[in-house]
């Protein structure tokens, strides 16, 4: 059997354990509807305007935080990872920063920034910023002495060891730290959109309808429309990253289970 | 013949004060153009620490190193290092023509000649079939002759190697050891080669420098009287072959320190020199096996 089909049969058996529970009446079919009746929603949401704006603007608020992300731990992370003195003199702060879950951050950023599509960017790339940075300073504390002195030995001045060696080497390790960052951006935009009371965006669409009409059907399949998407991004970069770095060992270790 | 290589008081120390750590104390050599110079010197002596002063990587404390009459700041330009790690020493996001290229980036403009002479390097070492393969998917042999290829390809006045074959099986370090003969014989290459290991100096080298144990300094400079064509099996069995190793196995037995605590029973048991070298020699083969079977 290909892979792709064993993987599916997890996810076969658990909507069957779901339907099963509603049907044997083990949970009240309105606080738990059966899968049936949630893909039933599903389509129709798909095919509503509203939802699929909802669902965008979800899209471009993740989009945007990872990329800010990228574009500020990128240099951080090489900057602090190449200058000990930068990395110990900041290390008591971003160690201070780091583990404040961004959720406690929400009251502040409604007082500072409201509860439109800044702030979930601002929290979504607080958020995801950390794996990147910290997996290119750990990398660069990891590169292989020797590999520098055959870059030397062969006549390259410190500058160009850095961009032929260090950040090739560098590189793989970054990419997984935006793999998890893709993950954590995606969860803290649908819970700024769901908690600071977004007007647009997939999390805003959730509790809207569970306050509203208290329609477990349409609050469960917005879940799993994220839970897709996710699910998307995460395979997309894993493949893309599988291709990229066929020479890392973290990658190849992966590729081969 | 002209000197390529000339090492004069070349001494280096770890550290400062009386906690320093002196690993080579006022070494003075020369190597003549075209020669292969093997050093060899037990575990742990500073051989590596002097080859790292000569390729530049290194600053030494005292004495200098100059190259064809130039004296050596920073890292030369027309040196090349082997060394023994090859899984650590191959840029493993790069092809093999990636890596045998890599040095030639900033010595050659033009791409198409850097891909020519990553080509012949490679035909070399006997790889031209393995170019858009990738490190991790070649043997460690097959690794370390794209090492040997990515130097070759710099066209180096000086060719440096630490103990190059030492990661490698027996039978592959064989087959290494005929591979430098014999690209050396077609390109007239300077080598200095650090091993380890008695037979393999003999084997390789134009001539042998034997170093004493840490502080390193030179104990001996043999000349190897063997014939420009050598074979693993008549060269090793040859008289002269024997004798020049059971000499330099001699000169590094006797130039150990004496032990700190008493010798085991077997050891203290020897007296005669002879006995002793053998001894010596013994636990070289061993300690060459233990590497292989690793």
């Amino acid at each position: 059997m290909r892979p792709v089909y064993r993987n599916l049969i997890g996810l076969a058996g658990f909507f069957l354990i779901w339907e099963g529970v509603g049907r044997v009446g083990l949970v009240d079919p309105t606080s738990l509807p059966p899968p049936s009746e949630v893909a039933g929603t599903l389509v129709g949401l798909l095919g509503q305007e509203s939802f699929i704006r909802d669902v965008i603007a979800t899209m471009l608020a993740w989009l945007i935080a990872l990329g800010i992300s990228i574009a500020v731990a990128v240099p951080a992370g090489l900057l602090l990872g190449s200058l000990p003195w930068l990395r110990s003199s900041t290390r008591v702060l971003i160690e201070f920063l780091r583990p404040i879950p961004p959720v406690a951050l929400i009251p502040l950023i409604i007082l500072t920034i409201g509860s439109g599509p800044d702030a979930k960017i601002t929290l979504a790339f607080y958020a995801s910023v950390w794996p990147i940075l910290f997996n290119i300073i750990y990398a660069l504390d990891d590169i292989d002495p020797l590999l520098l002195d055959t870059a030397r030995s062969f006549g390259n001045s410190r500058a160009r060891v850095l961009a032929t060696v260090a950040l090739p080497h560098v590189a793989p390790f970054a990419y997984t730290g935006l793999r998890l960052s893709a993950a954590i951006a995606l969860i803290v935009t649908v819970s700024t959109e769901y908690l600071a009371g977004s007007q647009i965006g997939v999390g805003a669409f959730i509790i809207d309808e569970y306050i509203a009409i208290g329609g477990m059907d349409e609050v469960l399949a917005g879940t799993v429309v994220i839970g897709f998407v996710g699910y998307l991004v995460n395979e997309g970069l894993e493949r893309a990253g599988n291709r990229m770095f066929r020479w890392s060992d973290t990658t190849r270790a992966e590729a081969l289970t | 013949m002209s000197t390529m290589l000339e090492v004069r008081g070349l001494a280096h120390r770890y550290g400062a004060g009386p906690d320093a750590h002196v690993a080579v104390e006022d070494l003075a050599f020369t190597v003549a153009k075209d020669e292969l110079a093997c050093i060899v010197g037990p575990s742990g002596c500073g051989k590596s620490t002097l080859l790292r002063c000569i390729a530049g990587l290194i600053k030494p404390s005292a004495g200098e190193v100059s190259l064809h009459g130039d004296r050596v700041v920073g890292v030369p330009d027309d040196l090349a290092v082997v060394f023994q790690d090859y899984s650590r020493s191959l840029f493993p996001w790069l092809s093999v023509r990636g890596n045998v290229e890599f040095p030639l980036r900033t010595r050659v403009g033009s791409r198409a000649e850097r891909r020519a002479r990553a080509q012949e390097a490679l035909g070399w070492v006997g790889l031209s079939d393995a170019a858009n393969k990738y490190p991790w998917q070649l043997s460690g042999g097959m690794q370390q002759r794209v090492s040997i290829a990515r130097a070759l390809a710099t066209r180096p006045a000086l060719l440096l190697m630490d103990e190059p074959f030492a990661s490698v099986d027996a039978q592959t370090r064989a087959d290494l050891e005929d591979l430098l003969l014999r690209v050396r014989r077609d390109h007239g290459s300077t080598v200095l080669l650090v091993t380890h290991d008695i037979d393999e100096s003999v084997y390789l080298g134009d001539r042998v420098l034997v170093l004493s144990k840490s502080p390193a300094s030179i104990v001996a400079d043999l000349k190897v009287d063997l014939p420009a064509d050598r074979d693993q099996i008549s060269t090793r069995g040859s008289s002269t072959f024997v004798e020049l190793r059971t000499e330099i196995a001699r000169l590094l037995h006797d130039r150990q320190p004496a032990p700190a605590e008493p010798a085991p029973a077997a050891a203290s048991a020897s007296s005669s020199d002879e006995l002793a070298a053998e001894r010596f020699l013994a636990a070289e083969r061993e300690e060459a096996h233990q590497k292989t079977a690793t």
